[in-house]
Formats: C-alpha cells, sequence, structure tokens
C-alpha cells in the first residue's frame, strides 16, 4: 500500500491552504507530519481523507486515481486531536460502529472489536460510555475504532495533544506496534520535533503548506535541506546569525570566529547564515564546545533536567540548552561555548552548502 | 472552641426577604383562601377542604382540564418535531445565519395581548387576511368565533408560530456545538444522514432538548393571554383552558375559595408533570 500525491492543490476562496505537494508515503512505516499550527498538516490529511476537495492534482492509493472519491469509499480511519466517540453509545458499540455500517457478520464484528480493546486494554470498559472515561481511555477507543476496520490508511492528527504527558508518553509507544504488521499507511501528525524523532520511519517537514523536506526522520535532522526546514526540525527555535567566510576562517563577529573544516572550508568565501541546535550551544567549555560567544543573559528556564537561557549577541537572540541545572544572572554578561562541528552553513538563497 | 460568625445571616436575608414577598407570601394567601368562605367587609368562614371536595368532583373543571392537556399534547407533538426540523435546516455559517436568527427570535419579542390581537384582525372572515382568504378567495368556511374547531386551530396555530422558535433556537444552539470532527468521523465510517442525526445530532441536542420541552410545557399549561384575548375561551367554553377558567372563577364570579382551591391543584399538577418530565428525561443520562 501507498499513498502517492501528484501536485496536490488545495484552495478555499482565494486562499491556498496547501501548495502544490507532490509526495509518496508508504506502508510498514510511520510517515510523520511536522510543522507548526497552521502549516498545513490537517489540510493535507482533509486531502488524502477524502473530507475536502482537491482544487488540482491526483492522489493515488495503492495506484489507484481516489482523488474524486467519497471519504467513506476510500477505506481509511482518522483520529483526531480531541477525542471524537459516539457519545451514547458504549465503548463496544463505538468500536464496532464501521464494522456495522459495513454490514460485517455479528460473530466476527464481536471477535474482532474484543481483539481491538484488547491491544487498546479497553476490556474491562466495553460497557462504559465515553463519557465515563479518561481522556486517555477515550483515545483509546477512537484508536481501537481506527484499527479494528483494517483499512488502507490510517491518519493520526496530533492524537496525543490533548492528553496529558504521562499517558502520552505511554500509547506512543505503544502506536508504532500497535500499527505494526497492519499494511496501512500510517500517517501522523504532530507540531513537535521530539516526537517525530522517538516515532522515527519517514518525516515531511511542513512550512506554509508546503512540504519543504521528505525522507527518513533520522536522515533530515541530520541534514536540513534548507534554512525553513532546519527551523521546523527544532525545538527550542534552532539558533541562526550572518557569517562572513574567508579562506579557512568564519567570523561572527570582532570577538569570535572559528576555523572550518571538512566541506565547510572548501565553500567559496563570502557570506552565509550559520545555524545551530540550542543543544550544542553550552554554558562551559566542554571537548568538543570550543567556540567562545560573548552574551548577556535575557531569560532563563529550567524544564525537567534541562536548563535554557536565552542570550543576545549584539542584535541577535540564541538560546542555549543544556543538561543539568545551570543557573544564569538575568541581564549580566556569560561566556557560552558552541561546537563548531554541528553547525549548518546556508548559502544566500537559503539552502544548504555544508 | 469553634467560632460560628453570625454576620452570613445577614448574607442570606435580603434572599429570603425577597423570596418571602414574591414567592411565600403570595402562595400563602392563596391556600388561607382556599380553606375559607369568603364575604365582603372581609368576613371568612373556615370551610375546611371542601372547595377541593367540589372542586375535584366538577364537570366543568375536568372540562378544562382535559382541554388544557390536549392544547399542550397538540402544541409539544408539533413544535418539537418542526423545530427539530427547522434547526437542522438552518444554516451553520455564513451570512444568513444573523439573517435567520432575528427571523426566529421575532415572534417571541411581541408582546402577549398583541399576538393575540394580532390574531384576531388576522383572522376575522371578510376583514382579515386570513379570514379573507379562506373565505372569499379559497370558499372554505372559516370563522373561529363561531365554529369550535377552526377556534382550536387557530389557537394551536397561533402558539405554534409564537413559540416553536424557542425549540428552534435551543436546538440551533445544540447543534452548532458540535465540532466538526463528528461529521467527520460520520462521513469517513460512511453513516446516512438519519444515522448521523440519530447518533450524533439528536444526543448531542439531548440537554437543550429537554429545557426546550420543559419551558414549552410549563409555559402552554399556564398560557393565558392570546387565547383570552384572541377567543376568550369561546365559542362557548369550547378554548376555555384551565387559566381562563380560574380567571372567570375568581374575578368574574368573585368565589375567591374555589378559585384558590383551583389555583392550588392547577399549580400542583404543573409541577408533578414538570418534575415528571425532567426525571424521565435525565434518568437515561445518569444511567
Amino acid at each position: 500500500m501507498s499513498i502517492e500525491l501528484r501536485g496536490v492543490v488545495k484552495r478555499i476562496g482565494a486562499i491556498t491552504h496547501i501548495k502544490p505537494t507532490t509526495l509518496t508515503l508508504e506502508a510498514g512505516r510511520f510517515n510523520v507530519l511536522l510543522g507548526a499550527t497552521g502549516s498545513g498538516k490537517t489540510s493535507l490529511i482533509k486531502l488524502m481523507a477524502g473530507l475536502d476537495p482537491v482544487a488540482e492534482g491526483t492522489i493515488l492509493m495503492g495506484g489507484r486515481d481516489v482523488t474524486r472519491l467519497s471519504p467513506q469509499k476510500r477505506n481509511i480511519s482518522l483520529v483526531h486531536q480531541f477525542f471524537v466517540n459516539y457519545p451514547h453509545m458504549t465503548v463496544f458499540e463505538n468500536i464496532a460502529s464501521p464494522l456495522r455500517v459495513a454490514g460485517m457478520a455479528k460473530s466476527e464484528i464481536e471477535d474482532r472489536v474484543r481483539e481491538a480493546a484488547a491491544l487498546l486494554q479497553l476490556t474491562p470498559m466495553l460497557q462504559r460510555r465515553p463519557q465515563e472515561l479518561s481522556g486517555g481511555q477515550q483515545q483509546r477507543t477512537a484508536l481501537a475504532r481506527a484499527i479494528v476496520k483494517q483499512s488502507q490508511a490510517v491518519f493520526l492528527d496530533e492524537p496525543l495533544a490533548n492528553l496529558d504527558y504521562k499517558l502520552r508518553e505511554e500509547l506512543r509507544d505503544q502506536l508504532p506496534e500497535l500499527f505494526a504488521g497492519r499494511g496501512a499507511v500510517v500517517v501522523y501528525a504532530t507540531s513537535e520535533p521530539e516526537e517525530a524523532l522517538m516515532l522515527g520511519g519517514s518525516t515531511a517537514l511542513m512550512d506554509d503548506g508546503r512540504v519543504v523536506q521528505f525522507g527518513p526522520t533520522a536522515e533530515i535532522y541530520r541534514h536540513p535541506a534548507n534554512l525553513t526546514a532546519a527551523s521546523v526540525f527544532s525545538n527550542p527555535p534552532i539558533n541562526r546569525a550572518q557569517i562572513v567566510k574567508r579562506g579557512d576562517e568564519a567570523r561572527l563577529n570582532a570577538d569570535t570566529a572559528w576555523t572550518l573544516t571538512g566541506a565547510a572550508a572548501a565553500l567559496a568565501d563570502g557570506p552565509y547564515t550559520v545555524a545551530i541546535r540550542p543543544n550544542y550551544v553550552l554554558p562551559a567549555r566542554t571537548e568538543t564546545a570550543t567556540v567562545p560567544l560573548n552574551g548577556r543573559v535575557l531569560i532563563t528556564e529550567i524544564s525537567g533536567s534541562d536548563s535554557s537561557a536565552h542570550f543576545s549577541i549584539g542584535e541577535e537572540n540564541w538560546v542555549s540548552l543544556a543538561h543539568g541545572v545551570h543557573s544564569y544572572e538575568i541581564g549580566a554578561d556569560h561566556r557560552f561555548f558552541m561546537d563548531p562541528s554541528k553547525c549548518f552553513y546556508f548559502g544566500p538563497d537559503g539552502t544548504l552548502a555544508a | 472552641m469553634k467560632t460560628v460568625n453570625q454576620k452570613a445571616w445577614f448574607f442570606v436575608l435580603p434572599v429570603l426577604a425577597l423570596v418571602a414577598f414574591n414567592a411565600l407570601i403570595p402562595l400563602m394567601t392563596v391556600v388561607n383562601y382556599s380553606v375559607q368562605e369568603t364575604f365582603g367587609d372581609n368576613l371568612f368562614f373556615w370551610q375546611g377542604l371542601d372547595w377541593f371536595e367540589q372542586l375535584l368532583r366538577s364537570d366543568r373543571f375536568h372540562a378544562a382540564l382535559g382541554r388544557q392537556f390536549l392544547f399542550t399534547g397538540m402544541i409539544l407533538a408539533i413544535e418539537v418535531p418542526l423545530g427539530i426540523a427547522i434547526a437542522l435546516a438552518m444554516p451553520r455559517k455564513g451570512f444568513w445565519v444573523p439573517v435567520f436568527l432575528v427571523i426566529m427570535a421575532l415572534p417571541m419579542l411581541i408582546p402577549w395581548n398583541v399576538i393575540g390581537a394580532m390574531w384576531n384582525i388576522f383572522t376575522l372572515p371578510g376583514i382579515g387576511l386570513l379570514g379573507y382568504l379562506m373565505n372569499e378567495t379559497l370558499g372554505i368556511p372559516y370563522n373561529m368565533t363561531q365554529d369550535p374547531v377552526a377556534a382550536w386551530i387557530t389557537v394551536v396555530v397561533m402558539d405554534v408560530w409564537h413559540w416553536t422558535s424557542l425549540v428552534v433556537l435551543l436546538c440551533y444552539a445544540g447543534l452548532v456545538s458540535i465540532p466538526d470532527a463528528y461529521y467527520q468521523a460520520a462521513r469517513i465510517d460512511g453513516a446516512s444522514s438519519w444515522k448521523v442525526f440519530r447518533y450524533i445530532q439528536l444526543p448531542k441536542m439531548r440537554t437543550v432538548l429537554t429545557i426546550a420541552i420543559l419551558l414549552r410545557f410549563m409555559d402552554s399549561f399556564n398560557i393565558y393571554t392570546e387565547p383570552f384575548v384572541l377567543t376568550g375561551g369561546g365559542p362557548g367554553n369550547s378554548t376555555t383552558l384551565l387559566s381562563i377558567d380560574l380567571v372567570k372563577i375568581a374575578l368574574g364570579q368573585f368565589d375567591l375559595g374555589p378559585a384558590a382551591a383551583m389555583s392550588l391543584i392547577y399549580f400542583a399538577i404543573t409541577l408533578l408533570v414538570s418534575w415528571l418530565f425532567y426525571t424521565l428525561m435525565t434518568r437515561e443520562q445518569a444511567k
């Protein structure tokens, strides 16, 4: 199974929600759509699900043109960010509903529902109604409805966004194995880079109604194709600044310069944009973080076991993210250190140079 | 030792005073009248439960009560399904939403006696638009001042015209609060529009529908102004609903004792039926 988009465009009135998009999503792995709110993840999913009309282009599912097919005929499942279940039906009836509509035999429905419920630990709740369940159980009911159907494609639109932290981790760990070996194309939309990394598979980075980069998740994390892709796939936001390259030296300002090695050293001299993830900008010198950055601390935060600091170098704002609890004095000057081997260099047109 | 702050009573007193003045004292006055025979010069004679007994055995009361239940039953049977249907047909977004909402709200904004007067003129044979149309143009004899059936149809249609909007607006509020995701789920499942109504829209409207039915029951059961202005209870006694009969006894005949007893029974029935409705309709949810 695969879903193939060929030059697909979505328009509502004069506004283009999805710009021409060509993309092939395969079964057997997670296909993550990663992008900020409003970047077009949900719009793209609705196009693939057939909930919104395609303005231009074609959509193929398993080689069959489904562009004009109704959602029902595409044999798909969709799980939403908030928990959508039929309110006055029991969990059993909810899970069974797509099978009932399809007119399946009663005994087979019973078997399939019990199997899905067992997989999602819903067996004790089968006779209850959705309102009597916790958020996590409600979402598991919706997931059970999605897998019981054995559809060709399963769309998960930020399914964990409304769950609390603990449940989220639990369910996220279960998700890949739930869909493994079902032969369905699994599309998972999220706005969190960490989630994409944890789920693995392939990731399509989305920005402003476009897929800016698509490929194996780890691969595109390590090699963003352009500045936009690098920004989408970083949380906190990636640090970026203008440098001038001359010979094998990259100069940020009068205080800071470093020696380029490898592919970066071979670039033509001139201005570049350097980008580095916050976790390679540290509050103290280490073996790898060797380039000093003289900044002024603006804001600091401690979340979990990480400390982040926002600081300014001249007009530019930078972020440092380090393990452990570090204390900074707000407004004071502090010397941060970055790892020059983790820098990305982008040319004036925004594409990756080295 | 536990300290008790007696000042809290001062915050409860205004409410107590208000409720006493607008509910308890008038109600107790009615109770007082209902067990006595009243003459001029404030002469009272103890009657015990005589008035209640007399009333419960009176054919006149039974007839009025029957008419009342018939009226309420008819308007509920029409207004609830009609209100749901109109709410379903109304646009959910776009330019027409406020237009429809205002049109829907209009009948409810008109003073009740004006509604009675409007419909009275509207249906007059030979003068009123409807009366003229029926009699002169279509040739169907229609005169609600003489024909009991015509009078009933007019009273019921007037109430439907006046109050269906309430059901519409409440149901509409329930409908627009259903997130799009539910409809999407139904489309993916391939559910028919009847199933969407039965399994998504109706359950989601349930709470507002309970409120709508309760309000319509209480209001229609206590209706007075519009039919009084429209038909005055006639022709004969054919549209004399409970409240109209009550006013006739109390102010027309000045029988304060029987009128007070009737008020109390009337009140008890309204309370009982409302409670029954509410318990039946919320029992399912509580399960």
